[in-house]
């Protein structure tokens, strides 16, 4: 066992380590002791009591939890966007007239819109894509497992995975390491620093986010596909469709609903992508988005008025995105 | 005339199934790029690019016993980090699912007043970005919660253990983990649960005698979504944790790896790799089930 000191403790790893294994054992057990009692208790309880037991065993729990951690910090987290920096003064809407005047919040607001615009369109479109080609082909688990692989991966360890194969390379007599580097060498392009390069490096993270979701979007479509019945694109076919005509005026149009929830669902993820970003440039030369400015301004400037206000933002611009879901949704069923 | 092709041997063609296993090499190879560099010496790794190792196959794991056990500085090795990921993550799988599971019910056979409207809402707060609720919610962990000195949380002193991670992870689980358990239970066959009554059972054995065991597949497959959520988080951990090493997770780790000059690519390929493989085994492992519950479920807050 290695005895390396650390911190002002000059605890080993092991001295942190077990004690919190403990404490994960203990947690665990109480808990489920817990469960077990009030299981026990409350099964020999009387008919009467048990009415309004039900209600405080099953449903009370998660209510309140919801009501403490979900509804009130929102309703709050509203009210400061409307105060000062520590929240201790009104100053009417201030937050948001410089949310949407300070030229760098700006350019925030600019990224997370391209962000929001090209994720969910270029994942969702390779995901139809591919999920086409696989739909019928041999052994096609494989392929899909490759593509949906990056979906377990953390953002953080995509940031890594990513920034590598961006890595530059300033001194030329050495040999590069980035994968983007080399490629473009070999086709004698100097290679920029990839990362550096704005409005280049907004568009490399977005390669990021498209190269996890466009998994989520495959597979998901890949399902709905599967429930496009054979007949109708046989039919078509016969008709003298060619296999593109088909895909676009059959396949399509059946799987609507579904490309509308992939959409969606990849939009709402991209607003609040703040991994990627904070991990491979930090927000720097001209990369921030909403989600990672939010946690800046709440954490590094310590100004809440500012760090609400984007965060209210946020939520507002997810209540679109959502409506049109529903909307849709509600479309699609009545007109079954 | 030619007889028209079945449109099963059309799709099959060689071109398009040819372009799928392109695709899928170029989506792996950003990974794999990662996981031999970090087999790769250090020597190696920051003098040419990983493809040289084919030509040059020197494997070691120095690196992986470097960072896995040898701290930098004041930082511990993320051996420790590896731990507390699992200590953090076990408990956010288990409380949710266990109270969502408990909802869930609930909101499927019991009868009350406003039930409809209770299982809306639930259904709303899903789209409330965490974000929102980040500042509020580690003021009430730190100081506790009173109104005009009447105090309605008190300050439980938890700042800077797992409970408060705990907790915020359980309480963003929940709105989804409700609305995907509820709809499976909501499928159990109502003469099921009408018998169970007859027979004389009451709520809470019906629960555990019927509802629970019918209850394992959604089960299996809401924790391994929540799983890999709460594994692969960085901003709970890091907001929840009150920047206290001995409770951060490996997310939290790397990314301040990333963020620190002086941590070469032979650490954090292989720390990155380290705290991806539980993700990836588990998705391997159970990739049936996570994709049904990636299936059922809508949107993630």
């Amino acid at each position: 066992m290695l005895h390396i000191p650390f911190a002002a403790g000059r605890k080993t790893p092991w001295e942190v380590i077990y004690p919190n294994l403990f404490l994960l054992i203990i947690s665990l057990v109480v808990f489920a002791a817990i469960i077990y009692l009030v299981f026990l208790i409350a099964s020999r309880a009387s008919v009467k009591v048990q009415e309004w037991l039900k209600y405080v065993v099953f449903l009370v729990p998660a209510t309140l939890l919801l009501v403490i951690g979900l509804v009130y910090p929102t309703l709050r987290t509203v009210l400061m966007s409307f105060m000062n920096d520590d929240s201790t003064e009104f100053v009417g809407v201030e937050n948001y007239v410089w949310s949407f005047t300070i030229p760098e919040i700006l350019i925030v607001l600019r990224n997370t819109a391209i962000w929001v615009f090209v994720v969910p369109i270029v994942s969702t479109l390779l995901g139809l894509v591919i999920a086409y080609m696989t739909d019928r082909m041999k052994r096609a688990a494989v392929v899909k497992s490759l593509i949906f692989l990056p979906m377990a991966i953390s953002f953080v360890g995509a940031g890594v995975i990513w920034k590598f194969v961006y890595d530059y390379q300033p001194n030329l007599t050495k040999a590069d390491l980035g994968l983007f580097s080399a490629l473009s060498k070999s086709i004698g392009i100097d290679p920029p620093n990839w990362l550096l390069e704005a409005p280049l490096n907004t568009f490399l993270l977005i390669v990021v986010m498209v190269w996890i979701q466009t998994g989520f979007a495959m597979v998901v479509l890949s399902a709905a596909m599967k429930n496009v019945p054979e007949e109708v694109v046989e039919a078509a076919m016969l008709d003298g469709a060619t296999v593109f005509k088909t895909f676009i005026r059959v396949t399509i149009p059946m799987i609507r609903a579904t490309i509308v929830v992939v959409l969606t669902t990849i939009s709402i993820g991209t607003l609040k992508v703040f991994d990627i970003v904070r991990t491979m440039t930090g927000g720097n030369f001209q990369t921030n988005v909403i989600a990672n400015e939010m946690y800046s301004q709440t954490f590094r400037q310590m100004n809440y008025g500012h760090g609400s206000a984007l965060a209210v933002i946020l939520l507002v611009c997810v209540i679109p995105i959502i409506a049109y879901n529903l909307r849709q949704l509600k479309i699609e069923r009545t007109e079954r | 005339m030619k007889a028209p092709k079945k449109a099963r041997d059309v799709f099959s063609s060689p071109i398009a199934s040819a372009a799928a296993v392109i695709i899928a090499v170029v989506w792996t190879i950003p990974t794999f790029g990662l996981l031999v560099s970090s087999i790769r010496p250090e020597q190696d790794i920051n003098s040419n690019g990983w493809w040289n190792f084919f030509l040059q196959p020197n494997v070691t794991f120095d690196n992986y016993a470097q960072v896995l056990f040898a701290g930098t500085g004041t930082n511990p090795p993320l051996v420790l980090f590896f731990f507390n990921s699992l200590a953090l993550t076990l408990p956010a799988v288990i409380f949710p699912i266990t109270l969502a599971l408990f909802a869930a019910y609930a909101l499927a056979w019991f009868e009350f007043k406003g039930k409809d409207l209770l299982f809306s809402i639930i259904f709303g707060l899903q789209i409330v970005p965490l974000q929102l609720t980040l500042v509020p919610l580690l003021q009430l962990f730190a100081k506790g919660l009173s109104i005009n000195g009447f105090v309605i949380i008190p300050d439980l002193g938890i700042t800077g253990t797992f409970i408060p991670i705990w907790i915020a992870h359980t309480i963003y689980g929940l709105p989804l983990a409700i609305f995907l358990l509820h709809n499976f239970l909501r499928q159990i066959p109502r003469e099921l649960i009408e018998a169970g009554r007859v027979d004389g059972a009451n709520w809470f054995t019906l629960f555990s005698k019927i509802v629970l065991p019918l209850s394992v597949p959604a089960i299996a497959s809401f924790s391994i979504f929540q799983f890999l959520w709460v594994w692969n988080d960085l901003l709970v951990g890091l907001t929840f944790g009150g920047g206290v090493k001995e409770v951060a997770p490996m997310t939290v780790r790397i990314a301040e790896m990333v963020g620190t000059r002086g941590s070469g690519w032979e650490l954090l390929t292989a720390g990155a790799f380290v705290s991806m493989i539980v993700p990836l085994i588990v998705f391997f492992a159970l990739q049936r089930y996570f994709v049904r519950g990636l299936l059922a479920g809508s949107v993630k807050g």
